[in-house]
């Protein structure tokens, strides 16, 4: 796949990394208080180590992410263990969520999700700021009325 | 024809709120069918009077408020009491007519027309229900209408309108003994057979732990009898055949469904043959008509499900309706995928294949069945390469090309990397073209 050059790729923001850190931290700390009234403290070392695991796979997992907007489709990749590359054509989106939960928002931050016809497309690009996630939004609705096809 | 009012409006058959009712009108009646044959005991059975007088009274109204026309190009629908609801169907954009009789339009000897709309809204427009004799006639004037909206009237102004269509030639009808030896060795109806036997034999062991099995797994016993009946009785009869519109299905045995299925409306096919099947040589062949939306009035059952154009027969059959469905496919499969696939699907393996030509890609597949997927590249709505752990570790991965609605999975399974990202590029690039084309 003639993918474009590294630096054409955009990525969401690092608010996204603290953001998931943040979820894995509480995790962890609710883990270790809740094995360390239950079992002791023994367990306490276990929760942190999780933790830390945890913490690198949230790392990686946020590295993975990347969109790129060519001439006629989206391309956006993702994921560690299964690593995804999906091609959407702006013609095929039928319409775009842009969704904050009350952490996003805290994190100033939305998920822009492209629906297509197929249920399987499943493309959505999490952690964008407010501003790109609508900018994003408004281009690609723009682009997709442009070229829509039929079914 | 009948009930018409001012200004060409015509109302529907007076029995269509029954017919629409359909299972609750079977309910209601075998509920109140005591009360009535027990005679007097009104005041016993008050309350389901009422409801049903109520029922009664409701289906009166929504046929009265109900009203359909034929004005310029389109179809006109009313109906709401309240909120009065007005569509308009352009009729240039028609697809295809289906005439649809449900158990109960039979009884009552009405039909349903379903208009399939093409175009961005992908809708149905329902006529349910007209009198029988009026349906076909009626279905011939809509598509009559529908071309000549299209400009496509041209030749047929000369000859008489009925006489102009040439006539269809019959491929197949599946004889029901050929069908009900299929359903016995397929997937489902294996499950359905071993479920009986399992029930059987517990109750031969014995009859307590029978009953508590019967009560405890009801759902899926009913569930996976009534997946077999399903299939025997849409599949009942059915007859194939070419027109000037495309396929042609007819049958079923309680319910009777006449659908055109037209080339550009395909959104996917698939062929399969299942584990038992293939030593016979035979195939069952689906087609996924997906619409951007299904209309409300659809009913669950026809949502997302592929339409089944040849329930059982042999691979040359198929390959015959192939050629009137998606004519430009490839005829020869690539090379296999690499022997180091086995690592990763050893039941798929043997299976694995893929191709395409400028505007068609097929991809096989499958574990115990074998399955065959065809997608019309100008179709496709995506594409998705996606590399699993065990991929990375052999340098495989799988290009997904994803079809409108959820039922046809074609994908490009376990090739070699350079080959998937090639294809992907490929692909997409003529899926662009074909879009632009189309």
């Amino acid at each position: 796949m003639e993918t474009p050059p590294e630096e054409t790729w955009k990525r969401p923001a690092r608010a996204l990394l603290r953001l998931r850190r943040l979820e894995v931290l509480g995790l962890a700390i609710v883990a270790a208080v809740g094995v360390a009234v239950a079992g002791g403290l023994v367990f306490v070392p276990v929760a942190v180590v999780l933790g830390v695991i945890a913490e690198r796979f949230v790392r990686r997992r946020f590295h993975s992410w990347g969109y790129a907007e060519r001439a006629d489709d989206l391309l956006v990749r993702r994921g560690v263990m299964f690593s995804r590359l999906s091609v959407i054509p702006y013609g095929r989106m039928q319409f775009i969520d842009v969704t904050a939960g009350p952490l996003d928002r805290l994190f100033g931050l939305a998920t822009v999700k492209m629906h297509t016809a197929a249920a399987a497309s499943d493309a959505r690009i999490p952690g964008l700021e407010r501003a790109e996630a609508e900018r994003l939004r408004d281009r690609l609705a723009q682009l997709g009325e442009a070229q829509a096809a039929g079914l | 024809m009948s009930y018409t009012g001012g200004d060409g409006w015509q109302r529907l058959h007076p029995l269509s709120p029954i017919v629409r009712g359909g299972r609750a009108t079977i309910a209601i009646a075998v509920i109140l069918a005591p009360t009535v044959l027990a005679g007097g005991g009104i005041g016993k059975e008050f309350p389901q009077l009422v409801a049903a007088g109520v029922l009664v009274a409701l289906g009166f109204v929504s046929w009265i408020v109900t009203r359909w026309r034929i004005d310029g190009g389109d179809l006109q629908i009313e109906t709401g009491v309240l909120r009065r609801r007005s569509t308009r169907f352009p009729l240039a954009q028609v697809q295809a007519v289906d005439v649809v009789r449900p158990g109960l339009a039979r009884l009552f000897r009405v039909a349903e027309l379903r208009l399939r709309m093409g175009g961005a809204s992908g809708a149905t427009a329902r006529l349910a229900y007209v009198r029988e004799s009026e349906a076909q006639p009626l279905h011939d004037r809509l598509l009559e209408l529908a071309r000549a909206e299209r400009g496509e009237a041209t030749g047929e102004a000369e000859s008489s309108p009925r006489a102009e269509r040439p006539p269809e030639r019959v491929l197949t009808t599946v004889p029901p003994a050929l069908l009900v030896a299929a359903i016995l060795i397929s997937d489902v109806g294996i499950f359905a057979e071993a479920v009986l036997v399992g029930l059987v034999v517990t109750y031969i062991v014995s009859s307590t732990a029978a009953t508590a099995v019967l009560s405890g797994g009801a759902v899926w016993i009913i569930s996976s009898f009534t997946v077999v009946w399903r299939r025997f009785n849409q599949e009942y009869r059915l007859t194939v055949a070419e027109s000037s519109d495309g396929l042609q299905i007819r049958g079923g045995l309680v319910a009777l469904t006449a659908e055109t299925i037209r080339p550009g409306r395909v959104q996917a096919v698939r062929l399969v043959e299942p584990l038992l099947w293939r030593a016979l040589g035979w195939c069952r062949l689906e087609v996924d008509l997906a619409g951007r939306q299904r209309g409300k009035g659809e009913g669950e059952a026809q949502r997302g499900r592929l339409r089944t154009v040849l329930p059982v027969g042999s691979l040359a059959l198929a390959e015959e309706l192939l050629d009137v469905l998606v004519p430009d496919r490839p005829r020869e499969f690539l090379a296999p995928a690499p022997r180091r696939a086995r690592w990763k699907s050893p039941l798929r393996y043997p299976k694995l294949g893929w191709a395409r030509t400028d505007t068609c890609v097929v991809t096989r597949s499958g574990r115990l069945e074998r399955v065959t997927a065809w997608v019309p590249l100008r179709k496709a709505q995506s594409f998705r390469r996606v590399q699993g752990p065990i991929q990375r570790r052999l340098s495989l991965a799988s290009v997904h090309v994803d079809t409108a609605g959820r039922s046809v999975h074609a994908t490009l399974r376990d090739r070699d990397v350079e080959e998937a990202d090639r294809a992907l590029a490929e692909l997409t690039d003529l899926a662009r073209v074909a879009r632009r084309a189309a």
